[in-house]
């Protein structure tokens, strides 16, 4: 598994529960160091010991801790740089939508060895759609429920969002989009700040 | 929106429905007329320039032409129509564009106009941040938002690794600094001996050396133990660093064996007393857990300007013979190499009376 995905559950850990929190979890996963390394691959079966051992210390069922990692990417000041990437996706977030399909490959634009599964939009009719996540990371539909749900808050929209569950191995979401502008948002300037 | 009823208008003149459809084409287009005054300008450019009126101003007056060079007339620029025109905006932050021009047929625009579509190239990232555009003053297909994409990308991923690179160039030094340590003492080992040695050959550095011996040391481990031997040598590495200066290297190559290295030294009289103080320093008693021990400490030295040719491997050598002599002597001494000292070949004979003198 890319460092990435271990070190944003780390950070999310770290700045949502606190660094007591993560010293369990990292005990419990059995895990021989404290910080993951964003540019170093990991296996993946450390996700999952780390995620176990987070759903078992926040005594919360995973998908919802997997959800709040989702909105934690796009609303944190921490990581404010991926919510930056992302909104590259589109000006609007019916436009984001559409771009979700380019997702995977935008990330290896970047990163060249960062896989994410497979995202798909369907269109099913004025303001209704459904997104199909398939690949390697069980779970990860509820993470993009979390971050969809933060970027319609970013774009301004006022969007419905839920799981429906996996079929055949592919997670499905459904999006419903209530207001396209339903307030301002969050303003995105295409031009970085001087970093 | 203006843009999509111009274009389904049928009663507009077809200069008028052109500039339309090229405003969504090419946001960054101007219409010049056949003196080379802009006739028509399209809706990002009409943001660059906002204090500036572009319709009826001559392109030459807004754009430097730095590529083909010409003498700006409007014949000029025509004769070079299809080739890659590079320009610069004229006046305020420096913005360099890429251009092409068209001919205009006739009935399309201003008779012997021409049409000329910009674009910032490479300068987009700073042209974003100048002019404050936004995804909407770039046409559908154009790639520069994706390329403002690629650069924030690329930045984040380029300091992710940088951070990583960090963190083990650190780890690299103390790793580093731990295969060159004596970990029972806290000295310098052979492999950074052997480092030093080699720097100071490589840089004509001159030096002196001095390879030390303890005396009776054997006994302290046989009386004492181990913990009372290691104490005793930590004792004697503390000794050792305080009688150096701190750009000397103190290491302990052997159980009970250390070679000083001290540099720029070239007077045999001060080594003598470096080794003299020393030793006599090595001779004091040292207790512990409440057991008092007597060592001393033989040693032998070379001065690397008495070689002509700098030769580590003999001056180690002519050490150890010059180390011999002063246990042969009698231990607690230091001695200087000279030539007149036993060769090498009793040098093993003297190996094995050192032994059994500890």
């Amino acid at each position: 598994m890319h460092g990435l995905i271990n070190r944003a559950i780390e950070r999310f850990v770290r700045d949502t529960y606190g660094r007591d929190v993560w010293g369990a979890v990292v005990r419990d996963a059995g895990l021989e160091f404290t910080e993951f390394e964003s540019m170093l691959s990991y296996e993946s079966d450390v996700t999952h010991r780390v995620l176990d051992a987070l759903a078992a210390n926040l005594n919360r069922p995973l998908p919802d801790t997997l959800e709040d990692i989702g909105t934690y990417l796009v609303s944190h000041p921490k990581v404010e740089a991926l919510r930056r990437l992302l909104r590259f996706g589109g000006p609007t977030f019916t436009e984001f939508l559409h771009s979700l399909d380019d997702l995977p490959a935008r990330a290896q634009l970047a990163v060249p060895d960062l896989h994410l599964p497979d995202l798909e939009l369907c269109e099913h009719g004025a303001d209704a759609y459904s997104v199909h996540c398939r690949g390697e990371l069980p779970g990860f539909g509820h993470v993009i429920v979390g971050l969809l749900r933060a970027l319609a808050d970013d774009y301004g929209a006022l969007a419905l969002l839920e799981h429906k569950g996996t079929r055949d191995g592919c997670e499905i979401i459904d999006v419903r989009l209530l207001a396209a502008e339903h307030t301002r948002g969050r303003a995105f300037d295409l031009a970085a700040r001087a970093i | 929106m203006t843009k999509g009823r111009a274009i389904q208008s049928g009663q507009a003149a077809p200069s008028d429905r052109l500039a339309a459809m090229m405003d969504v084409l090419c946001p960054m287009h101007v219409v010049l007329g056949d003196t080379g005054h802009l006739t028509h300008a399209g809706p990002t450019l009409l943001k660059l320039f906002a204090d500036t009126p572009l319709i009826g101003a001559r392109f030459t007056e807004l754009f430097e032409v730095k590529r083909p060079r010409g003498d700006g007339s409007m014949a000029a620029l025509i004769g070079r129509a299809g080739d890659k025109m590079h320009l610069r905006i004229r006046g305020g932050a420096r913005t360099d564009l890429k251009g092409v021009l068209v001919p205009l047929p006739p009935g399309w625009g201003p008779e012997g106009g021409a049409l000329i579509n910009l674009s910032f190239g490479i300068s987009v990232v700073a042209a974003v941040r100048d002019f404050g555009l936004t995804g909407t003053d770039f046409a559908a297909t154009d790639l520069a938002v994706e390329m403002l994409y690629m650069v924030e990308a690329k930045t984040a991923a380029m300091e992710a690794s940088r951070k990583l690179n960090l963190r083990l160039q650190g780890a690299m030094i103390a790793a580093e600094e731990q295969a060159y340590t004596d970990t029972l003492t806290g000295l310098r080992n052979r492999r950074a001996l052997d480092y030093v040695l080699d720097r100071l050959a490589e840089a004509e550095q001159d030096f002196a050396l001095i390879h030390i011996d303890l005396d009776f040391f054997k006994a302290v481990n046989d009386t004492g133990g181990h913990a009372a031997g290691d104490h005793v040598l930590r004792e004697v590495a503390r000794i050792m660093v305080e009688e150096t200066r701190s750009d000397d290297t103190v290491a302990r190559v052997g159980g009970d064996e250390f070679v000083l290295v001290l540099e720029r030294l070239i007077n045999p009289e001060r080594v003598h007393d470096i080794a003299a103080r020393l030793i006599t320093r090595l001779s004091q008693p040292l207790s512990f857990a409440g057991q008092v021990y007597q060592i001393s400490a033989s040693a032998g030295s070379v001065l690397s300007c008495d070689y002509h040719q700098l030769d580590l491997g003999q001056m180690m050598l002519e050490a150890d013979t010059a180390l011999y002599t002063a246990k042969h002597r009698g231990r607690g001494r230091h001695i200087p190499f000279s030539r007149d000292l036993k060769k090498p070949d009793a040098v093993t004979a003297g190996h094995d009376d050192r032994v059994s003198g500890r």
